[in-house]
């Protein structure tokens, strides 16, 4: 092992071990983890070559065989648990991508949810058997976030008992779903839906598109793959282009709505409950960005206590770059929102299964709240994220560009969360719709609930009866708690001032519409200052249930720098607010920078308790090990124009211009 | 209506027809657009050369770049090189010399897709740190590709600081020879361009040893590949750094050398000379070494990082025109999201951005021009400001450019994840001149720490100030201005009140930076230790002085265009947007003494946020006067005459995914669903 890191590891204050049982949820969980893990790793049928020297083809040929293998391994090695199905794709895809995944992940879910018994029995058993694959097609070319936009028609024919599918318009064109360009013979697509000459909006429609057996398009259907990407390699991103393509009447999902074979539609009882899939897609994102960011910070720091630069003063030895203080405060207030991130990963999941019993049970209250907070949460942690993953990669130097340091794969693997599953300014407009009918309620002298119950405490509506107590006029900036108190003040006087904009120009405008267009700068940074205190909040929560005291300390300086920071990049905020002062900002400031030298000497145990393998992480960089310098010159040497030693453009071109000229 | 002549090249069938959602921002034109190109350009002459340099180019099938996004690493690199050798052939012909404005706008017109891009970078040097006898012998061979140079300075376990590099060269007086040796791993060279696969010759930057003193860093003329058969030659070992983001066209290399001899003469003996007895005689300052990396990175402001940013702006803004989605009142069609005000503070304040840093660059490059030939004849009075100033531009520019062409991209929704969208690879691109050429936090620390010496200089010697200041930190001896006088939004549109805000701020800043610096001092600690201590501050104090910079050189900018007012006027909403976005987003530096109040703050919103709304009328002409072609452009979304879906739908087919049979279905699909079907 590098000196370095061996160095950092036995310096540490606390025992990273225990605090992966903290990540994991309990010792049980890790264990059963790391069985997993292993029965990945010593398989030989998961080995293959570094994916960074195939072409894109290969890459998705590679991606399909493992998708592939999985299936069966699952089987053999009785992996069932959700949990545990998650845990087993993660080590075993580097980049977490698999064209035959839409099949289980969006396919069969919606079949479940939107299907009856008897379309159930038809199609699940041989979706599930991988006779038929396959996919979920919604986005279209021209189409997005705004469902109601789109644009594929669904037509009934009585006379035949016939759906006639049409993709009407360039615009139309299904154009982005997973699996759908080269892998899936079968794909959901949502289509507006046209009976007796009316049209009923968007529905689920079963449709065959590749032949059995020959993995022909079928007549009547386009398709294919969309073309390079920025990441995503791996996975056949497609396009579908229907004409005049007929279904059968039995192939529109119909649980809920339904067309009779004489063409009368019968509508659904309620559609609240297709918020479902889109509230469990979103809250597992935001697990997706703590690990993301979780990886990007194991890499960057390791690195960092490997690589050695400049003097700090001169004729002496080159320091490690996590020396100094520039470095760190790139890197530390990262790994502080990493720790931040799990936290708020593991409640929003926690609280989507507590809630989604509810709803088994018929109870919907609480789908409201727990929808408009997941949309914003998954805006909220994927842009910081996606910042953050960059920083690090550049916190790397000219190697971070390199392929070799895995970071520009989880860049190009993270980011897409901005835009998929719900645009980031969409989401965070939702949220705010709900914070804005929350401030409405607490203004008509009804008491909200939940994390927005700040709200009924503003000094200008203020129905609480104690008054007093609930503004405090002295942040302790060495208090958790206390930093929680000042992100709700921040909280609720952006609610508050984009609540009032929103009023002022709806009675200037006369369009309740135009003035939300007109307020929704404003609207997006409520929604953001919302979730950084429901971020803070519970990181502070979560330090109660530490029990181990070394384990505790350096969570509770994670916690600290992570408020702390936040403040500091927003101090415009707090100072704007009268919730700090002047003075108290120079004291943050001077606040960071002594938990950063705190924080130093644990830094590396603190990525370490991440627990990810060599081969998770996908770098030469963040290698545990820290052989950093042998092993770039070993992967370099693999490189494809390295094959022979005299490049063939030398003889076709180089040599030519020596002599022309 | 019609798409002017020198816009449309694709030759698709779209083109011949403008989308209506497009035509029709560019139906009034309340400036024109050709007057702004032509400021742009530099005159209205740059402007005709370039139009007839890209019509050239474009119609030149050899320059395709259409199948790029299709192509592996090895593909792109041979067509790059392959682009090279044709452009050389062009220019023999043509007469376009190296250096020639010609060459710079065919690099323009191919977005830089050439292979031997180092070789410029080699001259560069050679100019700045050769002897004239030097310069003749090489430039000669450079410019008739008898060799083929490159600049290898970073290593494997080095970069920004120079003075790290191990690499040795140690004279050897008896045969009047440098041997150049790596004794280790990291002292391996990592990362040059044009090394990998292509150069013969490198300038090695290495440990000067001579009489058994070490001298620090100088520059070495290195052949590594036999010129007659391109193998490398003995004691070399050379090859490519392999896979990395983007810049696949350049063969990044690594280097390693065993006690390889070179004559004396190939060491670059401007500044330093090691006498054939082995005597070391210096003739410049320490600084000397670093004015090639001074020349070469305010030059790549315009000639690269800039340039990208506004391609991003262009496609993001024109593709904001076309996508509609939801209504913004629900009985009306659908809207233009560029009629979203979230979509209009995303997009709007990056086109200002992109104009600030145009003249900004430009104002540097002038600068540069006019200190060039005194810096070469070793006057070096005006070497520490411009390098001060050069870094901290670098480091802002390419900052935020990355920021923005990543907004940018993300501002497209999903299709801004495709490459067809050009989009990744501008940002890809962008991303890397963070790290290039002196990594962003240590030029800001450089700028920053000319700030302070500037400001403890200035206070050692009270009365004598004025004289000695610089004209870039002149700010730091204005008046004192307490608080900032504005009331209502209008009063914040002024040139003349943001410059100063900005001044203020950083002067307060640098005064901090050299308080904190001297509280440590005092309690103890050295320069070196207390520096490290106090860098976050001084990284502050960096990017508040170019903020001031970059704004009082586009108030400066608008100055100059008394005689054209409607173009003075849409530029004054730029500069108006741009410098109060970089105030908003940094309200805290000014809330901070109380030179601004939260009302003002709140006033200063309202402005800006009205400004989103003037400004999206002349959006598209914004963007359509930088005049980047379609090919140059090479987006599906950004082309002039908005036909975005068809172009998406017609690129997509070609995906060598689609042509190229799908052999993952026969080997693995195939047997997975008959493995089921054969049980049931």
């Amino acid at each position: 092992m590098n000196q370095d890191l061996r160095r950092e590891r036995e310096a540490a204050s606390f025992n990273p071990e225990l605090l992966t049982h903290v990540l994991d949820g309990s010792p049980e969980n890790t264990r059963r983890r790391r069985e997993i893990e292993n029965l990945i790793l010593n398989d030989p049928d998961f080995q293959h070559e570094d994916l960074n020297f195939l072409t894109r083809s290969q890459r998705y040929e590679v991606a399909v065989r493992k998708s592939a293998n999985m299936v069966k391994k699952m089987r053999e090695f009785g992996i069932a648990d959700p949990k545990e199905i998650m845990w087993f794709k993660k080590i075993h895809l580097v980049n977490f991508v698999e064209p035959v995944g839409l099949n289980f992940s969006m396919f069969i879910p919606t079949l479940l949810n939107q299907g009856t018994t008897a379309q159930q029995e038809k199609w699940l058993h041989s979706s599930q058997g991988l006779q038929i694959i396959g996919t979920y097609a919604q986005t279209e070319m021209g189409h997005g976030t705004h469902l109601r936009g789109l644009e594929t028609t669904a037509t009934y024919d009585p006379e035949t008992q016939k759906f006639i599918l049409n993709s009407p318009t360039v615009t139309s064109i299904k154009w982005w779903p997973g699996g759908l360009g080269k892998t899936s013979n079968h794909a959901i697509v949502l289509a507006q839906l046209i009976t007796k000459g009316k049209c009923y909006g968007l529905h689920a429609f079963i449709v065959p598109i590749r032949e059995i057996g020959t993995h022909k398009p079928l007549p009547g259907i386009t398709v294919g793959d969309i073309g390079p990407k920025f990441g995503y390699d791996e996975m056949d991103n497609g396009y579908l282009k229907m004409d005049n393509y007929r279904i059968p009447r039995e192939n529109m999902l119909m649980k809920y709505a339904q067309v009779k074979p004489d063409g009368t539609y019968v509508k659904p009882v309620s559609n609240k409950l297709t918020y479902g899939t889109m509230v469990f897609v979103r809250s597992f994102l935001v697990g997706v960005a703590a690990r993301s960011l979780s990886k990007a910070c194991t890499i960057a720091i390791r690195y960092s206590a490997v690589r050695h630069q400049s003097e700090i003063k001169p004729g002496e030895p080159e320091p490690q770059i996590l020396d100094f203080q520039t470095q760190q405060y790139k890197l530390f207030p990262l790994l502080a929102t990493a720790y931040a991130f799990q936290f708020v990963g593991a409640y929003v999941k926690e609280t989507y299964h507590r809630i989604n019993e509810g709803i088994g049970q018929g109870d919907l209250s609480e789908l409201p709240e727990l929808h408009a907070l997941v949309a914003g949460l998954k805006a909220f942690t994927s842009w910081t994220t996606n910042a953050a993953i960059e920083a690090c990669r550049m916190a790397c130097g000219g190697h971070g560009y390199s392929h070799c340091s895995g970071l520009p794969n989880i860049y190009v693997t993270f980011t897409p969360t901005c835009t998929f599953e719900g645009e980031n300014t969409v989401m965070m407009l939702q949220t705010a719709r709900f914070l804005m009918k929350s401030y409405d309620q607490v203004h008509s002298g009804k008491l909200v609930g939940g994390m927005v119950s700040y709200l009924n405490d503003l000094p200008t509506q203020r129905i609480q009866p104690r008054q007093v107590a609930v503004w405090p006029t002295v942040v302790d900036i060495d208090s958790p708690d206390s930093l929680t108190e000042a992100y709700k003040l921040r909280a609720a006087r952006l609610v508050e001032i984009a609540a009032k904009n929103l009023q002022n120009e709806a009675i200037q405008r006369e369009s309740k519409e135009v003035a939300w267009n007109l307020t929704s700068v404003d609207l997006v940074q409520a929604s953001e200052a919302h979730c950084h205190y429901v971020a803070v909040k519970l990181f502070s929560e979560k330090l109660l249930k530490i029990q181990d005291k070394s384990v505790h300390a350096v969570l509770r300086n994670l916690c600290l720098l992570y408020c702390l920071y936040g403040i500091s990049q927003k101090a415009g905020d707090f100072l704007q607010g009268s919730i700090m002062t002047e003075s108290q900002i120079t004291q943050v400031n001077q606040r960071i920078k002594e938990l950063l030298t705190a924080i130093r000497p644990d830094a590396v145990a603190l990525v370490d308790a991440f627990d990810f393998q060599d081969v998770t992480l996908g770098s030469v960089l963040g290698r545990y090990d820290g052989n950093v310098y042998e092993n770039l010159f070993e992967w370099a040497k693999k490189s494809p124009l390295n094959k022979s030693e005299v490049h063939e453009s030398y003889y076709k071109y180089l040599k030519p211009l020596q002599s022309k000229l | 209506m019609d798409s002017p002549v020198h816009r449309v090249s694709l030759g698709d069938t779209w083109s011949r027809r403008v989308h209506p959602d497009i035509a029709s921002e560019r139906f009034i034109q309340s400036f024109s657009v050709e007057q702004l190109t032509n400021i742009l350009d530099g005159g209205a002459q740059n402007t005709a050369l370039r139009r007839k340099v890209e019509s050239i180019i474009h119609s030149d099938p050899e320059f395709s770049v259409k199948d790029n996004y299709f192509m592996t690493q090895n593909e792109r690199y041979v067509a790059a090189v392959q682009k090279k050798f044709h452009l050389q052939i062009i220019a023999k012909r043509l007469g376009w010399s190296e250096n020639s404005p010609e060459l710079y706008y065919a690099y323009r017109a191919l977005s830089g897709e050439l292979a031997l891009g180092l070789h410029t970078v080699f001259l560069k040097s050679l100019q700045s740190l050769g002897s004239e006898e030097q310069i003749a012998k090489w430039t000669l061979l450079c410019n008739e590709f008898r060799i083929i140079a490159s600049y290898a300075q970073t290593e494997l376990g080095h970069g920004t600081n120079l003075r790290g590099l191990e690499t040795e060269a140690t004279y050897d007086a008896a045969t009047q020879e440098f041997v150049v040796h790596s004794p280790t791993l990291t002292a391996t060279k990592w990362w040059p361009g044009d090394l990998g696969r292509s150069a013969t010759h490198t300038l090695v930057q290495a440990q000067l040893i001579c009489s058994g003193a070490r001298q620090g860093m100088h520059a070495f003329i290195v052949p590594i590949r036999s010129l007659r058969d391109h193998t490398p030659l003995p004691g070399v070992t050379v090859g490519d750094i392999g896979p990395k983001m983007d810049y696949d066209h350049t063969d990044h290399g690594f280097l390693r050398l065993d006690h390889v001899r070179i004559p004396r003469e190939n060491m670059l003996s401007r500044f330093a000379q090691v006498l054939p007895d082995g005597t070391y005689v210096k003739l410049g300052t320490q600084q000397t070494n670093y004015f090639s990396m001074v020349v070469v990175r305010v030059e790549l402001l315009l000639g690269e990082i800039i340039p990208l940013l506004q391609k991003a702006c262009v496609i993001a803004i024109r593709y904001s025109t076309i996508r509609r989605q939801s209504s913004i009142q629900p009985s009306d069609p659908e809207a233009k999201i560029l009629d979203y005000q979230t979509q209009q503070q995303k997009l709007l304040p990056q086109l200002a951005t992109a104009y600030a840093f145009h003249f900004l660059a430009s104002n540097l490059l002038e600068f540069l021009h006019s200190s060039y030939d005194a810096i070469r004849n070793k006057d070096f009075s005006h070497l520490p400001e411009l390098h001060a100033l050069s870094a901290g531009i670098k480091a802002m520019t390419s900052d935020l450019c990355l920021q923005g062409s990543e907004l940018c991209r993300r501002a497209c929704g999903g299709h801004g994840y495709s490459k067809l969208s050009g989009l990744p690879s501008l940002v890809t691109r962008v991303t890397a001149s963070c790290t290039y050429e002196g990594d962003n936090t240590v030029l800001y620390l450089q700028t920053a720490r000319f700030l302070v010496k500037n400001f403890l200089q200035a206070h050692a010697i009270p009365g004598s100030t004025q004289k000695s200041l610089p004209p870039s930190v002149a700010y730091l001896t204005a008046p004192y201005l307490a608080r900032c006088p504005a009331q209502k939004a209008a009063d914040f549109l002024h040139p003349k009140l943001y410059t100063t805000a900005w001044a203020h701020v950083a002067a307060r800043l640098i005064k901090e930076s050299a308080h904190h610096l001297e509280t440590l001092m005092q309690s103890g600690a050295d320069w070196d230790k207390a520096w490290n201590q106090t860098t976050v501050i001084h990284l502050q104090t960096a990017k508040a002085h170019c903020y001031y910079i970059s704004v009082k050189s586009f108030t400066e900018t608008l100055e100059k265009l008394e005689n054209k007012p409607a173009v003075q006027q849409v530029l004054k909403r730029l500069c108006d947007l741009y410098a109060l976005h970089s105030i908003l987003t940094n309200a805290a530096d000014f809330l901070h003494d109380g030179f601004l109040s939260g009302a003002q703050v709140d006033a200063m919103r309202t402005g800006y946020l009205e400004l989103l709304g003037l400004i999206r009328k002349d959006a598209i002409l914004l963007t359509d006067a930088f005049d980047f072609t379609d090919p140059s452009l090479n987006s599906a979304l950004g082309c002039y005459d908005g036909n975005v879906y068809e172009r998406l739908f017609h690129w997509a087919q070609k995906s060598p995914t689609n042509t190229q049979g799908n052999p993952a279905y026969e080997k693995y699909l195939r047997p997975l669903l008959q493995s089921w079907k054969s049980k049931l």
